[in-house]
């Protein structure tokens, strides 16, 4: 790889930086582990965006929200592409992220842990602590929060409902 | 040969138009409680299960309109083909009645995903695997969310347990076609990427069995009637009308781009 074509990914990456995801704004598509790849061949850029939840309605809009980003960079050439080959996980957030994600007020994920025994574990609830005051005192009240990757919980500590962030 | 030999690039598009109907019916029911839920927090729940089942769907269309190679698109599958070309199950497309009707539905339909999709999970063709695993993880979450539910209200007042009780005894004759195969199960199992249905019916029965148990209610009778036929097209007068809610607008407007 040429320096040039280096030179132009590494600036791609930084523009990328800029695009934040629509529903948790204070963090951008590549915290969240949603921009998985840039290519450069010749003068055509391609950015591989993978799909956090199926049906998450977001996703339309962080195409569009890379697209303009590209055009708004003077990027002219380029192809924003969906990537389906792998399975978006929560362990691809970063640490920075999930930090982030605390300070906004959502409890992060914690890291997968295999689910080979899922069946046996299925009415197991998990202890998620507050990320307003670290009270472990909390308790799961609906699975679905206002998005698909979010669960409501409630504090007894600090009574407030809070969502968290699932692992998946 | 005959041209109607069934290939194995045609049983792969039925094969994948199956799992996407039943995901697209199912989820277009479910939407039906955006706005309706019992409390805030099951509207929202129900609204994000509806729009993950389209979610998968809308997956599985796309890469049907991959292997079929005709130029089709994943909409295509969804607006422009008529009730006696969808093969989804009966099961899906029952009205949503009460709100224990349709937890004991998507009990039953999420618990056999999800023994389906961990046998479908190691599929040989690599981008309908990649689909599986990520639609798995997501199934988990709508299993768990009915098994909760099923156990609430069966053990919960004497009016949501007769509810459920009487969901179950309602649905029940529908649950045998999710066991239905032909040949085109048979050529997918054979190609290594189609699951094997009959090989988890016994644990998916205990599986329901003790769940219902542990939910005080009754389990009815596995060997009352049965109906059959959905996987070959043949449907309740519900998908006509579901059908036409769904297709409408697009029918109408085929040209029509939100852009
Ligand atoms: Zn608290």
């Amino acid at each position: 790889m040429s320096t040039k074509t280096l030179y132009i990914e590494q600036q791609i990456w930084d523009y990328l930086q800029e695009v934040t995801d629509p529903e948790i704004p204070v963090l951008n598509i590549i915290e969240m582990g949603i921009a998985r790849g840039v290519s450069i061949e010749g003068d055509k850029v391609t950015v591989f965006i993978t799909p956090t939840y199926s049906g998450c309605p977001a996703m339309d809009a962080i195409e569009k929200m890379v697209k303009e980003k590209l055009v708004e960079k003077g990027v002219s050439n380029f192809d924003v592409k969906l990537d389906f080959s792998q399975t978006w996980t929560t362990d691809w957030m970063t640490d920075e992220a999930k930090i982030k994600l605390k300070d906004f007020g959502i409890a992060p994920p914690e890291k997968t842990t295999s689910e080979e025994d899922f069946l046996k574990s299925i009415s197991g609830t998990k202890i998620v602590p507050c990320p307003l005051c670290d009270s472990f005192e909390t308790e799961l009240q609906s699975q679905f929060g206002s998005t698909a990757c979010k669960a409501q919980y409630f504090c007894n500590s600090c009574h407030q409902p809070f969502e968290h962030f699932k692992c998946i | 040969m005959s041209t109607d030999t069934l290939t194995t690039q045609k049983a792969f598009l039925k094969y994948l138009l199956r799992l996407a109907d039943d995901r697209l019916i199912l989820g277009q029911r479910v939407s039906e409680w955006c706005g309706h839920g019992p409390v805030l927090e099951e509207d929202l729940a129900l609204a994000n299960i509806a729009l993950d089942l389209i979610g998968h769907s809308s997956a599985l269309y796309a890469y049907a309109a991959q292997i079929e190679d005709k130029g089709h698109d994943d909409d295509y599958f969804a607006y422009f083909r008529d009730d006696y070309e969808f093969t989804n199950l009966q099961l899906c497309e029952l009205p949503k009645g009460d709100f224990g009707f349709t937890i004991a539905r998507h009990f039953l339909f999420s618990s056999f995903s999800y023994y389906q999709y961990e046998l479908l999970k190691n599929a040989k063709d690599e981008q309908f695997r990649g689909m599986i695993n990520k639609h798995l993880k997501e199934i988990k979450y709508h299993l768990r969310h009915s098994r909760d539910w099923v156990l609430r209200l069966g053990d919960g007042t004497e009016e949501s347990h007769e509810r459920i009780q009487n969901a179950f005894d309602e649905v029940w004759m529908y649950v045998d076609e999710l066991f239905y195969t032909d040949d085109v199960d048979e050529i997918m199992i054979a190609s290594g990427n189609g699951a094997d249905v009959n090989s988890f019916k016994d644990d998916w029965k205990k599986f329901v069995e003790d769940t219902l148990t542990e939910a005080t209610l009754t389990i009815p009778d596995w060997d009352q009637y049965m109906i059959s036929g959905s996987r070959n097209g043949m449907h309740t007068e519900h998908l006509g009308l579901i059908l036409t809610q769904l297709q409408f607008l697009r029918r109408s407007h085929p040209e029509a781009d939100w852009k």
